[in-house]
C-alpha cells in the first residue's frame, strides 16, 4: 500500500473540499457536459475555481438547496453531468426529498459534494456540523456514498464519481487535514483499503478519522498491540468481504467516524458483519448528541474521536473478557 | 408519429374521450385522484395534440419538447392522454396503480417510456424543468420545456425557489402551466393557505403571466403561442379550470381531489360524458373549424384520429 508515513511532521495539510474542487475543474476541462452549481457558498465548498474558469457552465442557485438539486436533475436528464456543492447540513440535509426522488428514483447523473461535514467544522457549532449525512445518503437506493480520507482520495473519489452513471455523494471536510495517501494509493469504489495489517483488532474508519486511526495504531504498536487499519471510503455498499477477512483474523472491530454512531459507518459495518461473520464491534463517533463550538482538535478530544481515545477503546476491547 | 388535431371539434372530442378514460381507469384502480385530472383534459389535449413536438414511438427523440409534470397525482389525465397520443396501447390504461404496471400511482420515468421525470412530491417539477431549459440553452437547442403544475403546490417553499431561479436565468424556453382549480386535499386553496394574487406574484418575480380559461382551446392556443414569442423571461399560463369538469356531481368539490368514483358514480359520470360527446358530435364541422382555426377535416377520433405531421417547429 502506497502511503506516506502518517506520523511524518511535514505531511501536506489540505482539506478534502480542495481535492474535490480542483478535480471538478479538471473534469470540466475534458468533458463539456460537466456543469457546476452551488447555493451561495461557492468559495467555501471550493466551487469558485470552477465558477471562475467556466462561468457559462456555473449556476449560482442562491440559498436554495432544494431547487439546486431539482435543477441538477433536469440538467442531468438533458445529458449534463452536474456537480452540486454546498454544506452537508443543507445538501443533503435540506434537499433529501429532491435527492431521493429526482436523483435516485429518477437515476440522475448528479454528483453531490457535502462539504463541512463532521465535527471538524469546529467553531460554527452544532447546526453546521453534518453528523447524520452518511445515514440519510446510504439508505437511498442507487446512491453511491464516498467519504474520502484526505484530499488526494477526494480527488480520486471525484474522478470515480464522474465514471459512475448515477447519483454520488462525496463527503468532504472544511478543515485542513494531513494528506498521507499518494497518487499511487489504490482507490477502488466499494473495495475497502487495508492501510495497515494487524492481528489483535481492526480499526475501520472513514474520512478524517482514518488518519486518527493510523496514529492510534502507531501508538498501540508501542504497547505491543497489533491493530489493523481499514479505510472504508465507500459507505453505500460497505466491503463485506474485507470486513469478514479482518473479523476472522482479529476477532474484534472498532469503527471510527465523524458521524452519529447510528446510521453511519458503525451501523453499516455491524449490518455487514452480522450477516457474514459476527464479532464484537465498538463504535466510536457521536453518541447521538449534537456537537458544539470549539476547535476541531478540542472537539475530537471531547467527543472521543482522537487517536488517543481510539487507542484506549482498542486496548479496553482487547483486555475485556470474551 | 405525433397525432395532431387542428380543429376545435376534434380537440373537444379528444378531451371528452380522455375524461371517459380517466373515469374508467379510476373506478378500476379503486384509488387515485378524480377532480384534478378531469379538470385538465383540455390543457393536456392542447399540449399533446397541438402544441408539443414529440414522437410517441421514439421517446428519446433528441429534438423533442420536454413535458415535465410536477403534480404527479394527476397521473390519470397524463396516462389517458399519452395512450390516446400513441405512447402505449389503450388496453394498458386499466393497469393503473396495479402491480407491475407501467402506470404507477404517480408517474415514473423508470416504468413508462415518455415520462421525463418521476413525480409525486410537490414542488419539484419546476426545478427540474428549469434544469432542462438551462441544458437546452447551453446546447443551443430549439426544443422547449413545458411544466405542468398545480396551484396547491405553491404552498411549497421550493416552488418559489425555482420561480426565482427561472426568472434569474431568463428561461424563455420554459413555459409553466398552472392548474388553477382552487382546491387541494384538505379544502379550498384560499382557506388552506391563501395564494392570491397569484398572477401578480409571478409578475413581481419577473415572469410573463397569462391567465386563461383552461377549458377554452382557442385561449390555450393563443397563450402558448404568446409564450413561444416571449423573450427574456419565462411564461406562466394560469389555466383557470373547474375541478371535476364534465362530471356534474364532482365539479368544484375539493372532496373529489383525492378519491376515485364508485362503480355507480363512474357509470353516472360516463353517461354524462357520453351525452356531452353526442352534443359535440352534433355540432357542425364549420362551427368547430371556425373556433379551432384549422382547415383539417373533422375526423371522428375513435375511428382513428387524423395523423398530422409532427414536424411543427417551436
Amino acid at each position: 500500500m502506497h502511503l506516506l508515513d502518517p506520523l511524518a511532521p511535514d505531511l501536506p495539510q489540505v482539506p478534502t473540499r480542495d481535492g474535490f474542487g480542483k478535480t471538478v475543474v479538471e473534469l470540466a476541462e475534458k468533458d463539456l457536459n460537466v456543469v457546476g452549481l452551488t447555493a451561495d457558498v461557492a468559495e467555501s465548498v471550493r466551487m469558485h475555481w470552477f465558477a471562475e474558469k467556466f462561468p457559462d457552465r456555473f449556476f449560482q442557485c442562491g440559498v436554495a438547496e432544494q431547487n439546486m438539486a431539482g435543477v441538477a436533475a433536469g440538467l442531468a436528464y438533458a445529458g449534463k453531468m452536474p456537480f452540486i456543492a454546498a454544506y452537508g447540513v443543507f445538501s443533503p440535509g435540506r434537499n433529501w426529498d429532491q435527492i431521493r426522488v429526482a436523483l435516485c428514483y429518477g437515476d440522475a447523473n448528479v454528483k453531490i459534494e457535502g462539504s463541512h461535514t463532521g465535527l471538524t467544522v469546529g467553531p460554527d457549532g452544532a447546526t453546521h456540523q453534518a453528523l447524520e449525512d452518511i445515514a440519510i445518503m446510504r439508505v437511498l437506493p442507487h446512491m453511491t456514498v464516498f467519504a474520502p480520507c484526505d484530499a488526494m482520495e477526494a480527488r480520486k473519489a471525484t474522478i470515480a464519481a464522474a465514471k459512475i452513471n448515477g447519483p454520488v455523494y462525496i463527503r468532504c471536510s472544511r478543515d485542513k487535514a494531513p494528506q498521507f495517501t499518494t497518487e499511487k494509493t489504490p482507490f477502488e469504489p466499494g473495495k475497502a483499503a487495508m492501510l495497515k495489517d494487524g492481528k489483535d483488532c481492526a480499526v475501520v474508519a472513514c474520512g478524517a478519522m482514518v488518519h486518527e486511526s493510523l496514529l492510534a495504531a502507531a501508538e498501540l504498536e508501542k504497547n505491543g498491540v497489533d491493530a489493523a487499519v481499514v479505510n472504508m471510503h465507500t459507505l453505500s455498499d460497505v466491503d463485506g468481504k474485507t470486513l469478514e477477512e479482518i473479523a476472522r483474523k482479529t476477532g474484534r472491530i472498532i469503527t471510527v467516524e465523524e458521524h452519529q454512531i447510528v446510521g453511519g459507518l458503525g451501523s453499516a459495518v455491524c449490518e455487514a458483519l452480522s450477516e457474514k461473520y459476527p464479532v464484537p464491534v465498538k463504535r466510536i463517533g457521536m453518541k447521538m448528541e449534537f456537537g458544539e463550538s470549539g476547535t476541531a482538535k478540542e472537539l475530537l478530544e471531547k467527543y472521543g474521536m482522537n487517536a488517543k481515545n481510539i487507542a484506549k477503546v482498542c486496548r479496553e476491547m482487547i483486555s475485556a473478557k470474551r | 408519429m405525433k397525432i395532431t388535431l387542428e380543429n376545435e371539434r376534434d380537440l373537444k372530442l379528444m378531451a371528452n374521450s380522455i375524461r371517459s378514460d380517466i373515469m374508467e381507469m379510476l373506478v378500476e384502480a379503486k384509488s387515485g385522484h378524480s377532480a384534478g385530472p378531469l379538470g385538465l383534459a383540455e390543457v393536456y389535449t392542447e399540449l399533446f395534440f397541438r402544441e408539443m413536438n414529440y414522437d410517441p414511438k421514439n421517446t428519446h427523440l433528441e429534438g423533442r419538447d420536454r413535458f415535465v409534470l410536477s403534480n404527479g397525482h394527476v397521473a390519470p389525465v397524463l396516462y389517458a392522454t399519452m395512450s390516446r397520443a400513441g405512447f402505449f396501447p389503450k388496453s394498458e390504461i386499466m393497469g393503473l396503480r396495479k402491480l407491475g404496471s407501467k402506470l404507477q400511482g404517480h408517474p415514473s420515468k423508470k416504468w413508462l417510456p415518455g415520462i421525463e421525470n418521476s413525480s409525486g412530491p410537490l414542488g419539484q417539477g419546476l426545478s427540474i424543468a428549469c434544469g432542462m431549459a438551462l441544458a437546452g440553452r447551453l446546447d443551443k437547442k430549439t426544443w422547449r420545456v413545458y411544466c405542468a403544475m398545480s396551484d396547491g403546490e405553491h404552498d411549497e417553499g421550493a416552488t418559489w425557489e425555482s420561480i426565482l431561479f427561472a426568472a434569474k436565468y431568463k428561461l424563455d424556453n420554459l413555459v409553466a402551466i398552472m392548474d388553477r382549480n382552487f382546491i387541494q386535499i384538505d379544502g379550498k386553496t384560499e382557506d388552506i393557505m391563501p395564494l392570491e394574487p397569484l398572477g401578480k406574484k409571478y409578475e413581481a418575480f419577473g415572469w410573463h403571466v397569462i391567465s386563461v380559461d383552461g377549458h377554452d382551446f382557442g385561449a390555450l392556443r393563443r397563450a402558448l403561442s404568446d409564450a413561444r414569442g416571449t423573450k427574456g423571461k419565462p411564461t406562466m399560463i394560469i389555466a383557470n379550470t373547474v375541478p371535476g369538469k364534465g362530471v356534474s356531481f364532482m365539479e368544484h368539490l375539493y372532496e373529489w381531489h383525492g378519491k376515485p368514483p364508485s362503480k355507480e358514480q363512474a357509470q353516472a359520470a360516463l353517461l354524462e360524458l357520453a351525452n356531452e360527446r353526442a352534443k359535440i358530435e352534433a355540432r357542425t364541422d364549420a362551427k368547430g373549424n371556425a373556433s379551432g382555426g384549422g382547415k383539417e377535416a373533422a375526423a371522428h377520433l375513435d375511428a382513428g384520429a387524423r395523423k398530422g405531421a409532427a414536424a411543427k417547429k417551436s
